[in-house]
């Protein structure tokens, strides 16, 4: 899960990393509010900063300096309801304006490869970090993190040493990594990056923004973490399928999918692209994984979500029988069938191979519900499914 | 032979009086596994008993890993604790030195599975998994969840991060069978790469065609391209799931992520491609270029 920058900087506070006032404003009134609070009635300047999930908001107009409070509610007026890469402004973060004496760049985030953490410094910061890591990878420290020690002091002063900070601020950039190790620990992160980390001109050092990724798997030791959730963003029908603990993305496409496990399902969303190019290009309507187990009740409340979404046409419901036999697998279309009645009023297409799969057919077979086709391998399944969906759109 | 998993192997099962525990028990044990004790603090000195009549198996349940490979001379534990506990669980029998821990569990927090990937690496264990489906060699021994009733012992090898693609392949080319077929698993860190396994199929043997299956995320695929190219002699066969994945949504696999322009499906199916090995573009296409190989 992806944090709003205005969630990061409330955890980097409470971990200690030095930032500074920021509050969240979803009006202009509110960031009116905000503002005289951080301006507690002195002259000075905040900035307002959109809170979207995507880089690249400077660039593109959300971030604005504002000179007093009223100035604050008019530039809040501006960037709420903004559209950012695609993603519409709901909220802006009225920060304190900062005195920056220079801009360093800080990240620590999950190396996939090497199976450890990875954390990565400059003294270049501010700028786009790919476009530096391309064209002066030299300024850009890598240095590998045991995840069993951290980023110690012994880290922290090999990291500040590898980015070349001078030996005057190292010792307290030296600090704040370890600041930002406590976070990325005890909140069970995957990413931690600071861009920029910035020296005052009082000679501090500030995390002036912050993006942090939560790993979902570790939210069983972390209640918390379910208010950071953004559900308003989430597509109705996700949040739905979240609700019921099903797997499912909501896709753009005509032909609803439904299988069995992770590999499988990304398979059968292919094999249905492919298909579609012979039958108007019709496309996946989502993804939905129903686990190994393929019960009638987690079947009915798949096939539920699928049939309320108005664009499918047509259904694909593709399951190999490892553990669970397709006997098994059978007799829950049929109850998920019996529990949606007329709700279901769209045409089905039913694959299903493995673990007793004569079994399972003859059982579909007998049933003879009126719009289920039986196919027999996974790509004539797919190809059946793409022609009705194309036929009823 | 066959690779990670033989004949010889003794399995002991941590987590083997819960209910998946014991469901997959008493199925490895059907299947041929020598699953030769469990291992549950809380009732050590018990015994559980598998299937009925003259089939049933009586196996013992001891205090830690420590104790069961001593009494047993157990060289694989499989691991079915709940996520909360993983983490103690793997730990517990790296320390032991078991040679091979197979996690079966999913939903593990991922720095869990950094610190006791740093742990096996410096002890010397193989991890497989986690949040996979485990591993088998036809005929010989199956640890973890696959089914064993697919298909029987045969040349070629499989590895996959996913356990139903596993399952759609081996039922593809099951009048050809298997040495090994192993599901990797598909979180952000996994104990025993693509990399691996077709390090341990190149060297074996019984191996003749191996038949490679990967998903969206991370650049494990690329790598394992770049790995073929240089170290494998035997003929590879590639498929990769998710082409049609949109960018930022994890697709069921907490790995199966396309961040920006890496991680995707086309770029692995390249790399591939130009490292010799034939892709096939749905899993039915990849096991007719597989079949085709086999002599």
């Amino acid at each position: 899960m992806d944090l709003f920058e205005y969630q990061a900087r409330d955890i980097f506070e409470k971990h200690g990393v030095p930032v500074l006032g920021g509050v969240v404003a979803t009006t202009p009134e509110e960031a009116r509010a905000g503002a005289e609070q951080l301006l507690g009635g002195q002259p000075g300047v905040v900035v307002v900063k959109a809170q979207v999930k995507v880089g690249g908001r400077g660039k593109a107009g959300g971030v604005k300096l504002a000179r007093s409070a009223d100035d604050a509610a008019e530039k809040a007026t501006e960037i709420l309801g903004m559209d950012i890469k695609g993603h519409t402004v709901h909220r802006v973060m009225i920060a304190a304006g900062a005195k920056i004496a220079t801009e360093f760049y800080f990240s620590l985030l999950l190396d996939r490869s090497e199976r450890r953490y990875l954390a990565m410094c400059s003294v270049e910061g501010g700028m786009d970090i790919e476009q530096l890591a391309v064209e002066r990878p030299d300024a850009l420290a890598k240095v590998a993190v045991d995840p069993r020690t951290g980023i110690d002091q012994a880290k922290a002063d090999e990291i500040v040493r590898a980015a070349g900070f001078d030996a005057e601020i190292a010792p307290k950039v030296a600090a704040v990594l370890q600041t930002l190790w406590t976070v990325y620990r005890s909140e069970d992160a995957t990413l931690v990056e600071v861009n920029p980390l910035v020296l005052t001109e009082d000679g501090e050092i500030v995390a002036l923004d912050g993006k942090v990724t939560l790993d979902e798997n570790a939210s069983f030791r972390h209640p918390e973490h379910a208010d950071l959730e953004d559900t308003a963003a989430a597509d109705p029908l996700e949040a739905r399928a979240k609700a019921a603990d099903l797997n499912y993305v909501k896709l753009d496409g005509e032909v609803g999918i439904i299988g069995n496990g992770a590999g499988l399902v990304m398979s059968t969303l292919d094999v249905v692209a492919y298909a579609g190019e012979a039958h108007g290009g019709v496309k996946p309507a989502n993804f939905l994984d129903i686990g190994g187990g393929a019960s009638a009740e987690i079947m009915a409340a798949g096939l539920h979500i699928i049939l309320t979404d108005p664009q499918v046409k047509s259904v694909f419901v593709n399951v190999f029988g490892g553990i669970t036999a397709c006997d098994a697998v059978a007799n829950g279309i049929v109850a998920a069938l019996e529990i949606l009645g007329d709700e279901e009023n769209k045409p089905l297409v039913v694959r299903l191979d493995g673990n007793n799969v004569l079994e399972g057919r003859r059982i579909l077979a007998e049933a003879g519900h009126p719009l289920v086709t039986i196919a027999d391998t996974m790509d004539g399944g797919a190809d059946k499914a793409a022609e009705l969906a194309h036929a009823a759109a | 032979m066959a690779i990670f998993l033989t004949e010889a192997s003794k399995v002991i099962v941590q987590g083997m009086t819960g209910s998946e525990g014991q469901k997959h028990t008493t199925r490895m044990l059907a299947s041929g596994t020598a699953v030769v004790g469990g291992v549950n603090p809380r009732k050590a000195g018990t015994s559980v008993t598998f299937g009925e009549g003259d089939t049933a198996t009586d196996v013992p349940v001891f205090g830690t890993v420590a104790e069961a490979m001593d009494a047993t001379g157990a060289d694989v534990s499989v691991v079915f604790v709940p996520p909360a506990h993983t983490k103690a669980a793997v730990v517990e029998a790296i320390d032991a030195g078991i040679p091979l821990v197979v996690i079966i569990t999913e939903g593990v927090p991922v720095a869990d599975t950094a610190e006791f990937f740093a742990l096996a690496l410096d002890k010397g264990v193989r991890l497989i998994g986690p949040n996979c489906p485990g591993l088998i060699s036809p005929g010989k021994s199956n640890v973890g969840i696959i089914p064993a009733d697919i298909t029987g012992p045969g040349r070629i090898g499989l590895v996959s991060k996913s356990g139903t693609l596993t399952y759609q392949m081996m039922y593809e080319l099951r009048d050809l069978g298997f040495s090994t077929a192993i599901g990797i698993g598909g979180d952000p860190i996994i104990g025993t790469t693509h990399i691996d396994a077709l390090a341990a199929f190149e060297a074996d043997p019984d191996t003749e065609v191996i038949v490679m299956i990967g998903e969206i995320g991370g650049d494990a695929e690329e790598r394992a391209a770049a790995y073929i190219a240089e170290h494998v002699t035997k003929p590879v066969v590639g498929y990769v799931a998710g082409f049609t994945a949109p960018e930022g949504k994890t697709m069921g696999h907490a790995g199966a992520i396309v961040s920006g322009s890496s991680g995707t499906a086309q770029a692995k199916k390249e790399a591939l491609e130009a490292a010799g090995v034939k892709v096939g573009k749905t899993p039915s296409e990849t096991a007719l270029l597989a079949r085709q190989l086999v002599s």
